[in-house]
C-alpha cells in the first residue's frame, strides 16, 4: 500500500517553501502537508473511522486489557480495580487442574484427527471434481457441497442427531432389522470420528473452493505438453497438479496450525452435554464451563490467555517457518 | 479481490469438453469417481431431504414409517401452522429477523466506512488497519468480552445479540480490497469537483462496489442468523431467544416446552414439530444461497487467490 499524503484539495494551497520533497511511493512528488492541514483534509475520513474505531475499542481492545483478571483472584462484586492480585497462581493452577489438562489433551488430540482426516478429503475431491468433463455436472455438485458451510452448528448437530442419534433414522431402521442401536452420537470413544464426520459434511465441499482455483488457474498447456511426451494421467497429477498446488497447501496447513488450538466452539459446547465433558471438553468449554458457568473468572480468563497467546506464537512461527522454506505465507512484508 | 477478473472467469469456465490430450478414464476409475462425488454429495443431501420431508408428513404416515420419512406422502402444514401461532416460535422468528436485518444494516455501515476510509492514504489510516489487522491473529477472550458486554449493561437485551457482531475483519479485507481497485484517478476527479468525503463514498464508490457489498452483505445475514452462542451466553430471557437457541434448547436437548407456548391451535406430531423448527432455521439460508453462490464464486475466489 501507498504510503502517502492526500493530495491537498483545492483550497488548501500546498505551503511554500516546504524544506523538503520526499517522493512518494507511487512515483510522483508531493511536499509534505503540515498536520493541522491534514487533519482538516480528512476530517470527513477521520469521522468515518470513528464507528469502527470505537467497535474495536469496545469489543477488542479494552477487552484485552480485560486479560487482567488472569493474573487476580477476581471478584464481581468487588470489580477489577479491588480484586486481589495474585500473579501467575491461576496459571500455575491451571497446571494442576486435572480438568484443564484434559481438555488440553483433548484439543491437540482432536485437532490431530482434524488434521490428518480432514485436511486431505477438501484436496481429494477437488482434484476428482477438476477431472470431471461436464460443465453441469460440476455445477450441480458445487451447489449441494457449498451449501452446508451457510448452515449454523446448531442446525448441523440437530441433523445429524435426527440421523445417528439414538431415535434417529439410521438407528431406527437397524432396530427394524432386530439388531442393536448403535450409540453414533453419545459414545465419547468414536467422538472424534463424529467431529471429523461433522466437520467433513458441513466444510469439506467449501474447504474444496480454494483448491478449485488453484487448479483452474493452471496452465493447461503444460498438461499437454507432458501427455504429449507420454506422461499418463497419474504421472501429470504427481509432476504438475501436485506441485502447482502446494502453495495452497502450505498456507492452509499454515492457518490451520496457527489456530490449532482452536478445533471449533459450538460444535462442542452442543454435544458436550450428550458425549461427556471428559472427550468432549476443548479449552474453549473448559473456559466457558469454568469461568461462566462455574464463576471461576480469573481460572476461565488464564485458559483463555493461554490459548490465545500460544494461537498468536504459533501463528507467527508458522508463517515465519513457510518464509523460511519459500512459500509466500498468509502475509508478507510488502514493498512499500 | 478485484472487479472479477476475465482472465479467472475464463479458466474457471474453460474444459467443457474433453480435450485431445486427455484420455478416457477407465471403467473402475469412473465409478470410483462416481462413488466418491455421488456419495458426498447424497450424504449431504439425504439429511436435509428427510427433515423437510418429515416436517411436512402427516401423523399416520410417521407412525407407519417409524418416525421419519423420505417423502410426505399426504403433505401438510399443520406444524408450521402450530409453531407459528404459538407465543415461543412466532417471537424467536421476529428476534432472529430484527438481528438479522438491524444486524446487517448496521455492520455494512461500519465496515464500508471503516474500509473506505483506510483504502485512501489518509491520516492515522496506517496504524488503524494494524489495528484491525490484529484482530486476526488474536482474540480477547470469552470472559473478557462477557464482562465488556455486561459491563456495557446489554445483557438480557437484544443489542448484545447484535452489537457485538457488527464489524469482521475477514469482511473489512474484502471490502478493502475492493476499494483499494478503484481507479485514483475517478475519485480525485470527484474532489476537483468538489465532492466532500461522504459523498464520495456515497455516490461515486459505493455504486461502483455494489456486488462486494451484496457479498459481504450476506455473509453478515448469514453470520447473525446463525449465531447461537451469544444468546446463550448473554440472554436469560426467554422471550429474547432467537430460533438458533429455540433449535438448540428444544430439538437437540429434548428439553420438554410447554404446548401453549408450542401452539396447540393444531395438533401436529411433535415429530414434525420438531423437524419444522429445523426447517425455520434452515429455510432463510437455503432461501439466500442462490444469490450467495452468486456472488462468492466471484468474491471470495477472486480475493483467495490473490490474498
Amino acid at each position: 500500500m501507498p504510503v502517502t499524503t492526500r493530495p491537498p484539495s483545492g483550497l488548501a494551497a500546498p505551503p511554500d517553501g516546504a524544506p523538503t520533497v520526499r517522493p512518494a511511493q507511487d512515483g510522483t512528488s508531493r511536499p509534505p502537508v503540515p498536520w493541522r492541514t491534514r487533519l482538516r483534509n480528512d476530517r470527513q475520513m477521520l469521522l468515518m473511522m470513528v464507528p469502527g474505531v470505537a467497535f474495536l475499542l469496545l469489543f477488542f481492545y479494552v477487552p484485552i486489557l480485560g486479560n487482567v483478571i488472569a493474573f487476580q483472584d477476581y471478584q464481581p462484586y468487588l470489580g477489577i480495580r479491588e480484586s486481589e492480585w495474585v500473579g501467575l497462581d491461576n496459571f500455575i493452577g491451571l497446571f494442576d487442574d486435572p480438568d484443564f489438562l484434559n481438555a488440553f489433551s483433548n484439543t491437540l488430540y482432536l485437532a490431530a484427527w482434524q488434521l490428518v482426516f480432514f485436511f486431505p478429503i477438501p484436496l481429494l475431491l477437488a482434484v476428482a471434481v477438476d477431472s470431471l468433463v461436464s460443465g453441469r455436472m460440476r455445477r450441480w455438485f458445487q451447489s449441494v457441497v457449498y451449501l452446508p458451510h451457510f448452515l449454523s452448528w446448531v442446525l448441523v448437530i440437530a441433523l445429524f442427531q435426527q440421523l445417528l442419534g439414538g431415535a434417529g433414522l439410521v438407528n431406527n431402521a437397524l432396530r427394524h432389522l432386530g439388531a442393536d442401536a448403535i450409540p453414533f452420537m453419545t459414545n465419547p470413544d468414536t467422538f472424534p470420528l463424529l467431529v471429523v464426520a461433522q466437520l467433513v459434511w458441513k466444510d469439506a465441499g467449501w474447504a474444496m473452493i480454494i483448491f478449485l482455483a488453484a487448479l483452474a488457474s493452471i496452465d493447461t498447456s503444460l498438461y499437454e505438453a507432458a501427455a504429449a511426451d507420454g506422461a499418463g494421467r497419474w504421472r501429470r497429477l504427481w509432476h504438475i497438479t501436485l506441485p502447482a498446488l502446494r502453495p495452497v497447501i502450505v498456507l492452509l496447513l499454515i492457518l490451520r496450525i496457527g489456530d490449532i488450538l482452536s478445533v471449533g466452539f459450538e460444535q462442542f459446547i452442543l454435544q458436550r452435554d450428550a458425549v461427556g465433558a471428559q472427550a468432549a471438553e476443548v479449552l474453549d468449554t473448559f473456559t466457558y464451563y469454568s469461568g461462566v458457568v462455574g464463576g471461576g473468572w480469573s481460572v476461565g480468563t488464564a485458559a483463555g490467555l493461554f490459548k490465545g497467546l500460544i494461537g498468536l506464537v504459533l501463528i507467527l512461527g508458522a508463517n515465519k517457518l513457510a518464509h523460511t522454506f519459500g512459500e509466500a505465507g498468509i502475509y508478507q512484508k510488502r514493498a512499500s | 479481490m478485484t472487479v472479477p477478473s476475465p482472465t479467472l472467469e475464463r479458466a474457471l469456465r474453460r474444459r467443457r469438453s474433453r480435450p485431445a490430450w486427455k484420455e478416457q478414464p477407465s471403467l473402475g476409475l469412473s465409478l470410483a469417481k462416481l462413488l466418491l462425488l455421488g456419495g458426498f454429495a447424497v450424504a449431504i443431501a439425504v439429511p436435509i431431504l428427510v427433515v423437510v420431508s418429515t416436517s411436512l408428513a402427516d401423523n399416520e404416515q410417521l407412525i407407519r414409517s417409524g418416525g421419519y420419512v423420505l417423502w410426505p406422502e399426504r403433505p401438510t402444514l399443520d406444524a408450521y401452522r402450530a409453531l407459528l401461532t404459538g407465543p415461543l416460535m412466532f417471537r424467536a422468528l421476529g428476534v432472529s429477523v430484527f438481528i438479522t436485518v438491524v444486524g446487517t444494516l448496521l455492520a455494512l455501515f461500519v465496515t464500508i466506512t471503516m474500509a473506505y476510509a483506510t483504502s485512501r492514504p489518509v491520516l492515522f489510516g496506517r496504524p488503524v488497519l494494524m489495528a484491525v489487522l490484529f484482530t486476526l491473529l488474536f482474540a480477547p477472550g470469552l470472559i473478557p468480552s462477557f464482562l465488556m458486554v455486561r459491563q456495557l449493561g446489554l445483557l438480557d437485551t437484544i443489542w448484545s445479540l447484535i452489537l457485538p457482531g457488527i464489524f469482521g475483519a475477514f469482511n473489512f479485507v474484502v471490502m478493502r480490497a475492493f476499494f483499494m481497485n478503484i481507479p485514483r484517478e475517478v475519485i480525485e476527479s470527484a474532489q476537483m469537483d468538489g465532492c466532500s468525503d461522504w459523498q464520495i463514498l456515497w455516490r461515486i464508490v459505493l455504486p461502483l462496489s455494489k456486488a462486494v457489498v451484496a457479498v459481504v452483505g450476506l455473509f453478515y445475514a448469514v453470520g447473525f442468523w446463525n449465531s447461537f452462542f451469544n444468546a446463550m451466553l448473554y440472554i436469560n430471557d426467554q422471550d429474547l431467544w432467537p430460533v438458533q437457541l429455540i433449535l438448540r434448547n428444544y430439538v437437540i436437548q429434548g428439553t420438554q416446552v410447554a404446548a401453549d407456548q408450542l401452539g396447540v391451535a393444531v395438533t401436529a406430531p411433535p415429530q414434525s414439530l420438531k423437524m419444522a423448527v429445523v426447517v425455520i432455521a434452515l429455510a432463510p439460508i437455503c432461501m439466500l444461497y442462490p444469490f450467495l453462490q452468486r456472488h462468492f464464486t466471484k468474491g471470495v475466489i477472486t480475493g483467495a487467490v490473490k490474498g
